[in-house]
């Protein structure tokens, strides 16, 4: 059979199982646009291409299946940079599609030219340089195979317009060794001896943590974490990246560690003497000041990533494999720790004196945002799917949101890339049409990306959007206030400008206003009751609000800040 | 001049903490520019490179890096190199169990008096001459760093023009493996 390259990328993509691209066409992507009409997958037409790639993102961290983002050359191409960066740092897995100029063209400067190869190439896990019709097939299917397996990560496969354009015969990959990939082997099989040694840590420890990372989620491995947690008795931290990896309800869940963690999970981890890392990097955000983190802890360091061991911190035991499969082989062991009765009287210790609060709301206004993400999720259908952007917003909606599940929770944690949160959450919500969709959202956040609400009303996408409107870059704010003196730097955004309800509603969207207690409750039950169109609720919130607890940049997570109201007993 | 640095070291082959990493790549455009990358935004210095298309010459290339193993661990170095995708098979080589050469050539000014000189140092190094005109002389030298650094000494009594070396290439010596890391 003969088709076009654009015919061969299309149908490639179709066996690949692809259900919705996320992509805006242009010169060099044109000729692929075309079968794309006569296709069964569906493409959402983004307003600017940085939505599709944080749309792609929010498809994949809600699904668990690759994004897939289309678009064209030169500016197209730079525009998803930043999405492509922000799932090359948080481990998911993409399939960006750029069309390039003709090859005849390429290095002329020809218009609309650029090497997108190049540029992405140390925020790719791979990308591919397509050089004829006839490797299409084989370049796609290898871009699936390196974005899905080990550490996941996103694959970029530029194909120039000729190429598109020219005639191949259709085949397709259906073993592993066409795909012509001999440096590439993501699995290993487990190592007993290393699975081993961990055992006998983990059976003399005596104040154990698990210490949840991103790599669990990624790995499906929430089901043998349950179990283990629960043989065992052990506590849980989940990181930023693994909220809903482990019930936020469950008992043994001490909730987030790091900069603004739960007290209890980053004292746990202080004063652990095993730390079981489960997919997870010791990232600066959890480890504070390095030589003082965990101090007392042997690590087990457990990920698919070999050269994540010893990167940040010296491991005792690390063990190259997904999570699931050492949680499975522990469990046949049945390998348990000391008696945890002593370890768990101190946990619950600070669990008691140290549990998430703020200040008490004020009926007229200006909200608690933390209070407004309380509120949000206390009226949320179970399963509820929330994006967040990046900042105070997405901290509070971290702790003050309870995940219970896989899947839920959708935020961009290494790259922390404001304007993350309404493409990612329309991403998210095309991707499970059956969830609810919350974006929980900052105005600075919201003024970055707001365009794909146009996309979200057009797609028929009804996601929620809730702006915590303080007025302020609130992070920046945070820093500014608590480390520069209070010396405010172009940090002010005004509550007004621009009109949030107006804007959404221009963008086909409904626009709520909420200040009082009463407007809020208001708002929120109206938002819910509408699920054919997004809603946008403008929740003007107090720009005082800090986040807490917070462990300094650089500092000891044994130098935590706990809220102001809990100071006086600390 | 007691830090050498970074592909500029070529004369300080003192003892430092280098390491030789042989690595397989798939002979693909761009691959060198991966393996660059990679140094350079992971922040590793390399202290030499050579290149070239290995003994199974159509599908693979072999790259000899001397790496700086104080500018970040060799256990990183090698992991990180490991996870690009067209990087085959890294071999990191002990410097004691290394067969270490290098190509060094130099073109020198000559005239009568330094010319009978000349042709001793390069007699004595084991050098070769590649070319000669009425003011100058070409001389090539395949040798051990160490060689190189001895010969170029040498010619600081005399006029260089132009001197080039290639970094350098090794093998495991026989009976030495290397630590092989098969990707």
């Amino acid at each position: 059979m003969q088709l076009t390259g654009a015919q061969a990328l299309i149908k490639s993509l179709e066996m690949e199982g692809v259900e919705v691209i996320f992509g805006l066409p242009g010169g060099a992507i044109l000729p692929v646009y075309d079968p794309l009409i006569d296709s069964s997958i569906r493409h959402v037409l983004v307003r600017h291409e940085q939505g599709a790639g944080h749309m792609a993102e929010g498809y994949a961290l809600a699904t668990g299946r690759p994004g897939v983002a289309m678009v064209t050359s030169g500016p197209g191409a730079t525009n998803i940079v930043t999405p492509i960066g922000n799932a090359h740092m948080d481990s998911t897995p993409l399939v960006v599609i750029t069309g390039q100029v003709a090859t005849v063209a390429i290095g002329t400067d020809a218009f609309q030219e650029c090497d997108i190869t190049g540029i992405t190439m140390g925020i790719t896990k791979h990308n591919f340089l397509v050089k004829s019709a006839h490797e299409i097939p084989r370049a796609v299917a290898a871009a699936f195979h390196i974005a899905t397996t080990g550490r996941p990560g996103p694959v970029l496969v530029d194909v120039p317009k000729d190429i598109t354009q020219s005639m191949m015969e259709w085949w397709y990959p259906t073993t592993i060794e066409e795909l012509d990939l001999p440096g590439y082997h993501p699995v290993v099989d487990l190592d007993d001896e290393r699975v081993n040694e961990a055992i006998s840590l983990i059976e003399g420890a005596e104040r154990p943590v698990l210490y949840v990372g991103g790599g669990t989620l990624k790995s499906h491995a929430s089901a043998q974490l349950l179990a283990f947690a629960e043989r065992t008795g052990m506590p849980v931290v989940t990181t930023l990246m693994a909220r809903g990896a482990f019930p936020d309800s469950h008992p043994q869940h001490l909730g987030m560690p790091g900069m603004h963690g739960m007290y209890s999970a980053v004292t746990a981890i202080q004063k652990s003497d095993l730390l079981i890392s489960l997919g997870a990097r010791f990232d600066d955000r959890v480890t504070g000041k390095i030589p003082a983190f965990a101090p007392h802890a042997k690590i087990i360091h457990v990920d698919i990533d070999k050269a994540e061991f010893n990167k940040v911190r010296r491991a005792d035991v690390s063990i190259r494999s997904n999570v699931a499969a050492v949680l499975e082989a522990w469990d046949a062991a049945t390998v348990t720790p000391q008696n945890l009765e002593v370890w768990w009287k101190e946990i619950d210790a600070w669990r008691e004196a140290y549990p998430l609060v703020y200040d008490e709301p004020v009926a007229d206004g200006p909200l608690r945002p933390q209070h407004v993400i309380e509120s949000i999720a206390r009226a949320a259908a179970p399963g509820t799917i929330v994006a967040a952007g990046v900042g105070q917003h997405q901290m509070w909606a971290s702790q003050f949101w309870k995940f219970e599940e896989p899947g839920t929770w959708v935020n961009s944690g290494g790259a922390g890339t404001m304007g993350f949160g309404v493409p990612a959450a329309i991403g998210a919500k095309a991707g499970r049409p059956d969830r609810i969709v919350w974006c929980i959202d900052g105005d600075g956040c919201f003024q970055m990306t707001a365009q794909e609400l146009v996309t979200a009303r057009a797609e028929g996408i009804p996601i929620k959007v809730a702006i915590l409107n303080n007025a302020y870059l609130g992070m920046v704010r945070q820093w500014q206030e608590m480390f520069y003196e209070e010396r405010y730097s172009e940090v002010y955004l005004s509550p007004d400008l621009p009109d949030y309800v107006k804007w959404a509603e221009a963008m086909g969207c409904v626009g709520l206003r909420a200040t009082t207690v009463q407007e809020m409750h208001a708002a929120i039950a109206t938002a819910n009751s509408i699920n054919d169109v997004p809603v946008v609720i403008d929740f003007r919130t107090d720009s005082t609000e800090k986040v807490f607890p917070m462990v300094a940049a650089g500092a000891s997570n044994d130098d935590i800040m706990v809220h102001p109201l809990q100071r006086e007993s600390k | 001049m007691n830090t050498p640095e970074p592909f500029l070291g070529v004369t300080s082959h003192a003892p430092v903490r280098h390491h030789i990493l042989s690595v397989m790549v798939e002979n693909k455009a761009g691959v060198l520019a991966r393996v660059a990358g990679l140094f350079a935004r992971r922040g590793f210095n390399i202290y030499s490179l050579a290149v070239a298309p290995a003994e199974t010459k159509a599908r693979f290339s072999r790259i000899t890096i001397v790496v700086d193993a104080e500018s970040a661990p060799l256990e990183q170095i090698v992991e990180q190199l490991d996870k690009l995708v067209n990087v085959v098979a890294i071999s990191d080589i002990a410097p004691k169990d290394a067969l270490e050469r290098e190509l060094l050539l130099a073109t020198i000014k000559t005239n009568v008096d330094s010319r009978t000189s000349l042709l001793d140092v390069v007699g004595n190094s084991g050098a070769a001459i590649v070319d000669v005109d009425a003011g100058s002389v070409t001389l090539m030298l395949a040798g051990t760093p160490a060689a190189c650094d001895e010969l170029e000494r040498e010619l600081e009594n005399y006029t260089t023009m132009e001197l080039h070396r290639t970094g350098r290439v090794a093998l495991p010596r026989l009976g030495k493996a290397a630590t092989a890391t098969i990707d």
